[in-house]
C-alpha cells in the first residue's frame, strides 16, 4: 500500500469546533506508524463540517465532517487500517488536489455535490490543503514560481503589465484596478537617498489585512492556511513598484494569522525569497515585518492605516496626495489587501488570459465569500466572478437553514446593504452589485430569513458604525448618532413618519460631508431597507409591530391559559420572574416586567405561549 | 471617558524598566509600546503611561489619545475570566443580542464593565471569525459556540464553581 496521508483541519474555525483534542488523538492513535503521514492544515471552507479529517491514498481524498475523537477512532481503524471507508460521516470525496472544490468527481453525502463543483479556487488554491507552517509544501504546489517568472523572466513593467491585464480589481472593496494602482506607485518618484538607502529607493508594499468588517474571515483563513501566497504576491508587487519595505498590518484579533505568517516570513527570508538580491537580482532587496492592529475598524481605510503604522491615532487624511506617493513616513507607498496579493501568484505563473477567462463584464477572476448567518451551511467559498447570487446562496450555501423563508442578504458588512428576493439573480461583479445600493466590500454575505427584522438589522450596523467612527468629520460623527437615536426610537415604537424622510436626509448629508469610506458608506444599509423593505419600517411606525417579532418592546408573550398544563417550567426558565401561577394551574406572563428574552416559550412542553 | 484607576503598582518601575529600553530612540511606537504595558501590568495604568512617558520623553497625552482611540486598551483590571461575546452581523441575526441581555442580568454587569468580585469581565467584540458557529463566545481562550441565552449563562456558572 502506498503511503497514506491524514490531514486535520486546525484554523480557528477547526480549532473552535473542537479541533485540538482531535488532533491529539490522531497523533496517539498513530504514534510510531511509518506508512501514514499526519498533516495539519487549514481550512477548505466547510466551516459548517468542522471539524474535518481527510484521509488521502492513491490520489484520492476522503474527508469526514463533525470528527469528534470517537468518530476519528472509527476513522483510523476502518478506514486508514482496514481500508473501508467510514460512510455514515463521510462529506467529501475528490482528488488529492483538490478536495474542497473545482475538480471532478466529487460527491457530498446523499447528492451531488454543487458546492464543491460551482467553485473555481484560486485564493483557496492551497487552503486546507497544505501545512501552512511548512514552505516546502508551499513550494511542492508551485509556490514562489510566479516571483520567480516575475524576476527572472520579466521587466517590471512586464509584471505590472501581466496583472494589469489579467483584470484584477482590489478585493477589500473598492475594486480599483491593482494593476494600476502598482503603476502609479511604481511611477512615484522615489523616496529621497540616504545612508540607509543609497539608491533612494524608498517605498513600501503594505497589505491591508485588518478585516474589520463583522461577518467576513476570508482574510483570516487565507492568513492562517495559506501564509506564502500573501507573502509571494507582495514580493511580486514590490519588485513591478520597486518597494523595499513591506507591511502586513493584521488585527491583533487574529492571533493564528500573525502567528502563521511570522513563521512563514522567516520561512521565507531562510530560503532567499525576501531579503537582499532576491533570487539573484542585485536590484531586488525587500523585507516584511507584521504590524498587529489594536482594534479600530476605520484602519481599513488607507489613510487611517497608514496613521497606526506609523503608530498614531488611525485616522484618515484627505486626498491626495494619494499613498502612492505619500504613505507610510512619506513614501510612495501600494496597499492590497489579503484576497488581492493571494491572486498575484496565480496570475503570474498562470499568465493574464488564465485569469480574465472567469468574471464577467468589468470583474474579472473569482472572489471569496464568507457566507454566514441563516444558512444551512456556512463557511468560504471562492466563486467566479458573475454567479448570481441565488447560486450562491441556495447551491453553495444550501439554502435557508430549517428551510424558513429567505428575506434579504447584506453584502458588504456595515459599508454595504440588504438585497432583496427579487434581485437574487443579480450576478456577484463590482458594477451589478452596486446597483443593487449595496457593494461587494469585502465579501461578507449574511444571509437573513423572515424572522430577522431588517429595521434591527439596520439599527444594528448604524450602532456599529457610530461606535467605529473615528470623530474628524462632524457628518459622520453626529450625523450617524442622530440617524442611530431614529432607528433606536423606531424599533422601541416611538416612530412617527417623518422620521423616514429624517433618515433618508441625514443619509444623503453623511455620504457627502464624511472624508472617507466609513462615513461615505455609513448610511448604505438603511437606505437599502428602506428602498426594499419601507414596509417593514411602515409597520414599525404606523402599526408598532414588528413583523419578524425581534423588537422586543413591539412584542408580547402570552400563555394559552385552555392549553396551559401548568407544569412550571417556563416560570423556572424565566429570568426575571415575570410568569406566575401554581402547579397545574394555567401560569400568567405580566407583560410589565417581561424582559421579551423567550426562554418560557422555548421551555414550554406544550408550545402554549405565543408571541405577537 | 474612560480614566485610569489610581492605586498603587508594586515593583511597577522595575517592571516597566525592559520595555522602555526596548524603545527608546525608537519611532511610531505607541501602540505595541502600550501593548506591552498593558500585557505587564493587565491594564494600562495612568502611572505606568507616566512613567514610560517620562522615560522615553512621549507625551502622556499622545500615549493616552492612542490608547483610548483603539479598542484592544483598557483601563481597568479585568476580572479572572475575561468573556468575549461576539457581537458581528452573523452573531447578530442569530440572537446574539438575547445572549448578551441574558449575561448582562446575570452577572449584573453591561459591556465592559468587570463584576465587583473580579471573576468576569464582560466585553463585547466585533467579530471573533466563526461566523458559521454563530452566536459564538471566547471565554479566556476557549470558544463556545451555538450559544443559547441558557448555555451562555450555564457555561459561567460552571466557571463559577471551578
Amino acid at each position: 500500500m502506498n503511503k497514506t496521508t491524514v490531514t486535520i483541519g486546525l484554523a480557528s474555525c477547526g480549532v473552535a469546533s473542537g479541533g485540538l483534542p482531535v488532533a491529539e488523538e490522531l497523533e496517539k492513535l498513530l504514534a510510531g506508524r511509518e506508512d501514514v503521514e499526519i498533516k495539519k492544515v487549514g481550512c477548505i471552507g466547510y466551516c459548517y463540517m468542522e471539524p474535518l479529517v481527510s484521509v488521502i491514498r492513491d490520489g484520492k481524498s476522503y474527508t469526514y465532517g463533525k470528527v469528534d475523537v470517537e468518530v476519528l477512532r472509527r476513522v483510523v481503524d476502518e478506514h486508514v487500517n482496514k481500508n473501508s471507508i467510514v460512510k455514515e460521516h463521510l462529506i467529501l470525496t475528490g482528488s488529492e488536489a483538490s478536495p474542497g472544490g473545482g475538480a471532478e468527481n466529487e460527491t457530498e453525502k446523499g447528492s451531488e455535490n454543487p458546492r464543491a463543483d460551482k467553485q473555481v479556487r484560486i485564493v483557496l488554491r492551497n487552503s486546507g490543503l497544505i501545512d501552512p507552517k511548512n514552505i516546502d509544501e508551499y513550494i511542492a504546489r508551485d509556490g514562489y514560481r510566479g516571483l520567480s517568472r516575475a524576476v527572472k523572466e520579466m521587466t517590471r513593467d512586464d509584471a505590472i503589465k501581466e496583472v494589469l491585464d489579467s483584470g484584477l480589481r482590489g478585493r477589500g472593496g473598492a475594486g480599483f484596478p491593482t494593476g494600476m494602482k502598482w503603476r502609479f506607485a511604481r511611477d512615484a518618484k522615489a523616496g529621497q537617498s540616504n545612508a540607509s538607502n543609497p539608491n533612494g529607493v524608498d517605498k513600501y508594499m503594505v497589505c491591508n489585512a485588518d478585516e474589520g468588517d463583522p461577518g467576513a474571515f476570508m482574510d483570516r483563513s487565507v492568513l492562517e492556511s495559506d501564509p506564502h501566497s500573501v507573502i509571494e504576491g507582495m514580493a511580486i508587487g514590490a519588485y513591478s513598484v520597486g518597494a523595499s519595505h513591506g507591511v502586513i498590518y493584521c488585527r491583533a484579533e487574529y492571533p493564528m494569522a500573525i502567528q502563521h505568517v511570522n513563521i512563514a516570513l522567516d520561512q521565507a527570508r531562510e530560503r532567499g525569497f525576501l531579503g537582499k538580491s532576491i533570487l539573484g537580482d542585485p536590484d531586488f532587496d525587500f523585507d516584511v515585518y507584521v504590524k498587529e492592529g489594536a482594534g479600530a475598524f476605520v484602519c481599513g481605510e488607507e489613510t487611517a492605516l497608514i496613521a497606526s503604522i506609523e503608530g498614531q491615532r488611525g485616522m484618515p487624511r484627505p486626498r491626495p496626495p494619494f499613498p502612492a506617493n505619500s504613505g507610510v513616513w512619506k513614501k510612495p507607498t501600494n496597499i492590497n489587501n489579503v484576497e488581492t496579493y493571494a491572486n498575484v501568484p496565480w496570475i503570474l505563473l498562470h499568465g493574464a488570459s488564465a485569469f480574465n477567462q472567469y468574471g464577467h463584464g468589468r470583474s474579472k477572476g473569482t472572489k471569496v465569500f464568507a457566507l454566514a448567518g441563516k444558512i444551512k451551511k456556512g463557511g468560504l467559498a471562492e466563486v467566479p466572478m458573475g454567479m448570481p447570487l441565488r447560486e450562491v446562496i441556495y447551491d453553495i450555501a444550501g439554502g435557508i437553514e430549517n428551510d424558513r423563508k429567505f428575506k434579504a442578504v447584506q453584502l458588504g458588512g456595515p459599508s454595504g446593504g440588504c438585497v432583496p428576493e427579487h434581485l437574487l439573480d443579480t450576478p456577484v461583479d463590482y458594477e451589478s452589485i452596486n446597483a443593487t445600493g449595496a457593494i461587494m466590500g469585502s465579501g461578507g454575505m449574511v444571509v437573513m430569513d423572515e424572522d430577522t427584522c431588517v429595521v434591527d438589522v439596520a439599527r444594528f450596523f448604524l450602532a456599529f458604525v457610530q461606535k467605529e467612527s473615528c470623530g474628524k468629520c462632524p457628518f459622520c460623527r453626529i450625523g450617524t448618532k442622530r440617524m442611530l437615536e431614529i432607528l433606536e426610537k423606531i424599533t422601541r415604537g416611538e416612530g412617527v413618519l417623518e422620521d423616514i424622510d429624517k433618515l433618508s436626509s441625514l443619509a444623503g448629508q453623511i455620504k457627502d460631508g464624511s472624508l472617507c469610506g466609513l462615513g461615505q458608506t455609513a448610511p448604505n444599509p438603511v437606505q437599502t431597507t428602506l428602498k426594499y423593505f419601507r414596509d417593514e419600517y411602515i409597520a414599525h411606525i404606523v402599526d408598532k409591530k414588528c413583523p419578524a417579532k425581534v423588537c422586543a418592546p413591539l412584542i408580547h408573550y402570552s400563555i394559552d391559559a385552555s392549553r396551559c398544563i401548568g407544569c412550571t417550567r417556563c416560570t423556572k426558565a424565566c429570568p426575571v420572574s415575570a410568569i406566575t401561577g401554581t402547579v397545574k394551574t394555567p401560569h400568567r406572563i405580566d407583560d410589565d416586567v417581561c424582559v421579551r428574552c423567550g426562554l418560557c416559550k422555548k421551555n414550554c412542553p406544550v408550545s402554549c405561549i405565543s408571541v405577537d | 471617558m474612560t480614566t485610569a484607576v489610581a492605586g498603587a503598582i508594586p515593583d511597577l518601575e522595575a517592571r516597566l524598566a525592559p520595555i522602555v529600553e526596548k524603545y527608546r530612540g525608537k519611532e511610531g511606537v505607541a501602540i505595541p509600546l502600550l501593548a506591552d504595558v498593558q500585557r505587564e501590568v493587565g491594564y494600562v495604568a495612568e502611572e505606568a503611561v507616566n512613567y514610560v512617558s517620562s522615560q522615553l520623553a512621549i507625551p502622556a497625552a499622545e500615549l493616552f489619545g492612542v490608547a483610548t482611540f483603539y479598542a484592544m486598551f483598557r483601563f481597568r483590571p479585568q476580572g479572572k475570566h475575561v468573556i468575549r461575546l461576539c457581537r458581528g452581523t452573523a452573531c447578530h441575526v442569530q440572537g446574539s443580542g438575547r445572549v448578551a441581555e441574558q449575561i448582562e442580568r446575570s452577572l449584573g454587569i453591561k459591556d465592559g464593565e468587570t463584576t465587583e468580585d473580579l471573576m468576569f469581565t464582560l466585553q463585547y467584540v466585533a467579530c471573533l471569525g466563526c461566523c458559521s458557529l454563530a452566536p459564538v463566545m471566547l471565554v479566556g481562550t476557549e470558544v463556545h459556540g451555538r450559544l443559547t441565552p441558557e448555555k451562555a449563562v450555564g457555561v459561567l456558572e460552571e466557571l463559577r464553581k471551578r
